[in-house]
């Protein structure tokens, strides 16, 4: 899932100081899995949006709605007649949300109230780590299921480089290098021949290199 | 053993189920302070139910000093549940403190818009 967290308060409310009518959405997706835009997260920006509007001497509105996601467009309308009520939209949603529902309903000024980290995976309660960086041409089958492109640093097709020592990388020891994690998965896999046939040097172009990408499913496609 | 009666007390069978919402609904409903009463430091029945509360308690404090409600009027407390007169001078302390901060802004600023005393302020 898209991984984000809160955006500091203090800047949020320098975004919507000056404007009377204020709508914090969430979105039931991502964001409400990792604790950062959710129905509850929405509640508690709006309630401390409203003290701190309250304690300014100002009679500003601030509501909050949660929609089911904000990457699709059917939920966001279902959302039109509410959104046409207020000033601005702070979206909790992560960096696609935030820009579809400003596609949307264009002309409303839209906030983003997280700042979308990553793709990733929940490790405990309270803790989510990187796993993909979408590069658009997964070499997962080749690498033990680990991915060298979000876990390791230099993203490197082959390595470990001279920066891995006792599992750990060279930029943190809290971080685990990804290619010695691959190492040992290959192993316990019996197919440490793999480390015989380099990988070949990556076609970034799938990835970002090759501009905003599109995906097109014929079969269901209008 | 006696403790302010301006102390509204909402009963949970942890502090664990004190929520973020909770606390920040009783401020903007217009309390000047909420303190959170859980059991010793690892004497929780639950394991954890009070270091969990300790965290939310410090997170809810980060914002109302953000948005100039003032952290220092939420607090947590941690006590057993044998220890009677503890509470009662955690209460008055906490009251004491809260008296000396003044009245919550968003209480005054209710008041001044002319709303309706909630219960809480009322008692």
């Amino acid at each position: 899932m898209i991984i984000a967290k809160p955006k500091p308060i203090d800047e949020i409310i320098n975004e919507v100081k000056d404007l009377d009518k204020i709508l914090v959405a969430g979105c039931d997706g991502c964001v409400t899995v990792c604790e950062a835009g959710g129905m509850k997260e929405a509640q508690i920006l709006g309630s401390a949006l409203r003290m701190y509007f309250r304690q300014a001497g100002k009679d500003t509105k601030v509501d909050e709605i949660s929609l089911t996601r904000q990457c699709d467009r059917p939920y966001l309308e279902q959302a039109a007649d509410k959104v046409k009520e207020y000033d601005a939209v702070v979206s909790l949603a992560c960096g696609a949300g935030v820009q579809f529902l400003a596609e949307t309903f264009n002309g409303k000024p839209i906030f983003p109230g997280v700042n979308t980290c990553f793709i990733g995976v929940t490790e405990q309660k309270g803790e989510w780590t990187e796993r993909c960086q979408a590069c658009g041409d997964c070499i997962l089958a080749s690498t033990g299921g680990i991915c060298p492109i979000a876990r390791c640093s230099k993203r490197m097709s082959n390595g470990p480089c001279g920066g891995s020592s006792n599992g750990n990388c060279e930029i943190s020891k809290d971080t685990a290098c990804g290619w010695h994690l691959i190492y040992e998965r290959l192993k316990e896999l019996g197919q440490l021949d793999r480390f015989e046939r380099p990988n070949e040097p990556k076609n970034w172009s799938t990835s970002r290199d090759g501009g905003p990408r599109k995906v097109i499913k014929e079969v269901s496609h209008q | 053993m006696s403790y302010p009666t301006n102390v509204k007390i909402v009963k949970l069978p942890c502090s664990g189920r004190v929520d973020i919402l909770h606390l920040m609904k009783a401020m903007e409903e217009g309390a000047d302070g909420v303190f959170v009463a859980g059991c010793l430091e690892g004497d929780c029945h639950y394991q954890a139910g009070n270091l969990r509360a300790k965290k939310r308690v410090a997170y809810v404090k980060e914002i109302l000093d953000k948005i100039g409600v003032g952290g220092e009027r939420v607090a947590m407390y941690n006590l057993s549940a044998g220890q009677g007169p503890r509470f009662a001078e955690i209460a008055r302390e906490m009251t004491e403190k809260i008296r000396e901060l003044g009245p919550s802004p968003i209480r005054i600023a209710k008041r001044q818009a002319g709303e309706r005393p909630t219960t809480e302020e009322a008692a």
